[in-house]
């Protein structure tokens, strides 16, 4: 358990190095996303009529898909390039090794500095979302660990495949004809009943999917029990996989 | 020779090590004392690395028993690993962190704190000379500067055993000797060596007993002196001769040498004649009216054990 924390006392060392350059992505990206789309975008579907959205003003549907969309965005890019780095760059994960710290400690702290970073995010997007005045209901601050738990949902997956790379050339497939398709095709932008129907069913096996849609059923304060229940457990069942694999994948690239 | 009452602080029998069907290490066996200064001495690919990896308990055993501080080293890893100090063949500094950030981060994971840590990150910073770089970045450090960082983070948890693989290749010499010199007055201070090398010279210098692995195995063991003793003659003759002589020094010139030395070691350029007397071998050469471009006495060294048992010369 120290071995955790240590993990995380490293990343905190280089991070406070970079934390500048991150800042564009906490704080203005969502300030540019949610004025951009969300107003400017949001006041023509607002004037043809909400119907489509159940009443919903459009800056308040997309904020929470937003804050959702983001934490797998970050999740991703910090369990692609990092862990490579880390592996076969920096060596990072040698260094710790040679000392008493395990490979489950060093998983488990580079899991919970994403998680860190996500819960900045996550936290930070939603008082942008407040000061829009997209938020209809105190239960969105539950919608942050849930963005949380979305960025985890994709995180620990991909740092399993990482593991195995390499070089960094997958990654630009990764984030091309994964994430960026994903982000867009998830129900972020528009309900998921507006894609055609041999592509909807595929939606609802994404991770993304679960995350936008009870992200957003909290902010609206339209949750639903079951349906919640059911989210979490699809989020809940790609990280405990994701980390099932990780640990595998972990172990044969660090202990030879 | 061990004290009875002093436990090995290392102890390999059979040690073995697969990778897949490759054994990078066959069966060795081999004994650190405590306060010893123990080297590997052998060419690229010998499974140096390898047997390093398993000392340091970041690799484990294929086969055979290894014991560390007594420990055993796939149940007791992380508790054996508290007590010793690493220098791997490969840096594996952090090039985005400064000299000190490297030394004290690496000192908390070993549950130093902070304050301690930075005690110590000067102390040693002190040590290796590089007092004055502790708040630049690693990336601009030159080889021999990395190579001392990568030692003081070693001695951040102050070990009583320190394994380097290969502490001063790719240095120049200078940087070699300031090296050595650290090294040197680590063992005075009691700190048990385990350190690799394909340099003879760094062999003879640091190491009180060494193993010679070629080919996953140990060929011979025992002090550099013995090991000359054992396997070589006092003294060489060198005797060089123009390009282009290649099978006339494979021939041994025709046999006109026979006799002259105990042993005869044809070199691309050169022959090794292996003799108790130099002097009087330069005699019975030019006697038998072989004029060679140039000759050279020397004593033995590690390098003409190692062409004595393997046949080859040890840095290609
Ligand atoms: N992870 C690995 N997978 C497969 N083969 C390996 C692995 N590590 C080492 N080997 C092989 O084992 C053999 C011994 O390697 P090792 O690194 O132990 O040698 P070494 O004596 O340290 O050599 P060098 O002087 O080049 O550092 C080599 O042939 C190497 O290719
Ligand atoms: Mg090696």
């Amino acid at each position: 358990m120290k071995g955790v924390v240590r993990v995380l006392e490293y990343n905190w060392m280089t991070y406070r190095r970079t934390w500048r350059g991150t800042l564009f992505f906490t704080f203005v990206q969502p300030v540019l996303f949610l004025a951009g789309l969300g107003l400017g975008l949001g006041g023509f579907v607002d004037r043809s009529g909400t119907g489509a959205l159940e009443g919903v003003r459009y800056v308040a549907f997309l904020a929470p898909g937003l804050l959702a969309a983001q934490a797998m965005q970050m999740a991703s890019f910090e369990s692609t390039y990092p862990i490579l780095g880390s592996i076969v760059w920096r060596r990072t994960y040698h260094a710790m090794l040679a000392t008493p710290l395990r490979v489950r400690e060093v998983l488990a702290g580079q899991l919970g500095w994403i998680a860190f970073r996500l819960a900045v995010g996550s936290v930070a997007f939603l008082l942008v979302i407040m000061l829009f005045g997209a938020v209809q209901s105190p239960l969105a601050a539950l919608a942050a660990p849930v963005a949380i738990l979305t960025g985890l949902a994709f995180a620990a997956p991909i740092m399993a495949f990482s593991a195995t790379l390499r070089t960094d050339e997958w990654f630009s497939a990764i984030f091309r004809f994964g994430i960026t398709p994903l982000f867009l095709f998830s129900g972020t932008f528009f309900p998921i009943a507006q894609l055609p129907d041999v592509i909807e069913p595929i939606a609802y096996l994404t991770p993304l999917y679960h995350g936008v849609a009870l992200a957003r059923d909290l902010s609206l304060g339209r949750a639903d029990l079951l349906a919640a229940v059911l989210h979490l457990a699809v989020l809940f069942a790609y990280f405990a996989a994701g980390v099932g694999a990780a640990s595998i994948t972990f172990r044969r690239r660090l202990v030879l | 020779m061990l004290p009875l009452s002093s436990q090995p602080l290392i102890h390999a029998r059979r040690l073995t090590k697969r990778f897949g069907s490759f054994t990078a290490v066959d069966g060795i066996d081999f004994d650190v004392a405590p306060g010893e200064a123990f080297g590997f001495l052998g060419p690229n690919g010998a499974g140096k690395t390898s047997t390093m990896r398993m000392i340091g308990c970041v690799s484990p055993p294929t086969g055979g028993t290894l014991r560390v501080l007594g420990m055993d080293p796939v149940a007791d890893g992380p508790r054996i690993r508290a007590r010793l100090g690493v220098v791997p063949q490969q840096d594996t500094l952090d090039e985005e962190l400064t000299v000190e950030e490297n030394l004290v981060i690496y000192a908390r994971y070993f549950d130093i704190p902070y304050r301690e840590g930075r005690r110590r990150a000067a102390e040693l910073l002190d040590f290796v000379q590089l007092a004055e770089r502790a708040k630049s970045e690693v990336e601009p450090l030159s080889g021999g500067m990395k190579r001392r960082l990568t030692i003081a983070r070693g001695l951040i948890n102050e070990p009583n055993l320190l394994l380097l693989d290969e502490p001063t290749t790719g240095l120049d010499p200078q940087a070699r000797h300031l090296l050595w010199d650290r090294l040197y007055r680590l063992k005075q201070r009691g700190v048990t060596l385990v350190l690799t090398t394909h340099y003879m010279d760094e062999a003879e210098q640091l190491c009180d007993r060494l193993v010679v692995m070629d080919k996953a195995k140990i060929v011979a063991e025992g002090s550099p002196r013995q090991l000359i003793e054992r396997y070589s003659t006092r003294e060489v003759l060198e005797l060089r001769f123009a390009p282009g002589a290649q099978e006339s020094l494979d021939g041994q010139l025709d046999g006109k040498l026979d006799g002259i030395a105990e042993r005869i070691e044809p070199l691309p350029d050169r022959l090794l004649l292996y003799t108790s007397d130099g002097d009087a071998a330069i005699d019975a050469v030019h006697a038998r009216g072989v004029e060679p471009e140039s000759v050279l006495v020397r004593r033995s060294t590690l390098e003409d054990v190692f062409l004595r048992l393997t046949g080859r010369t040890l840095v290609d």
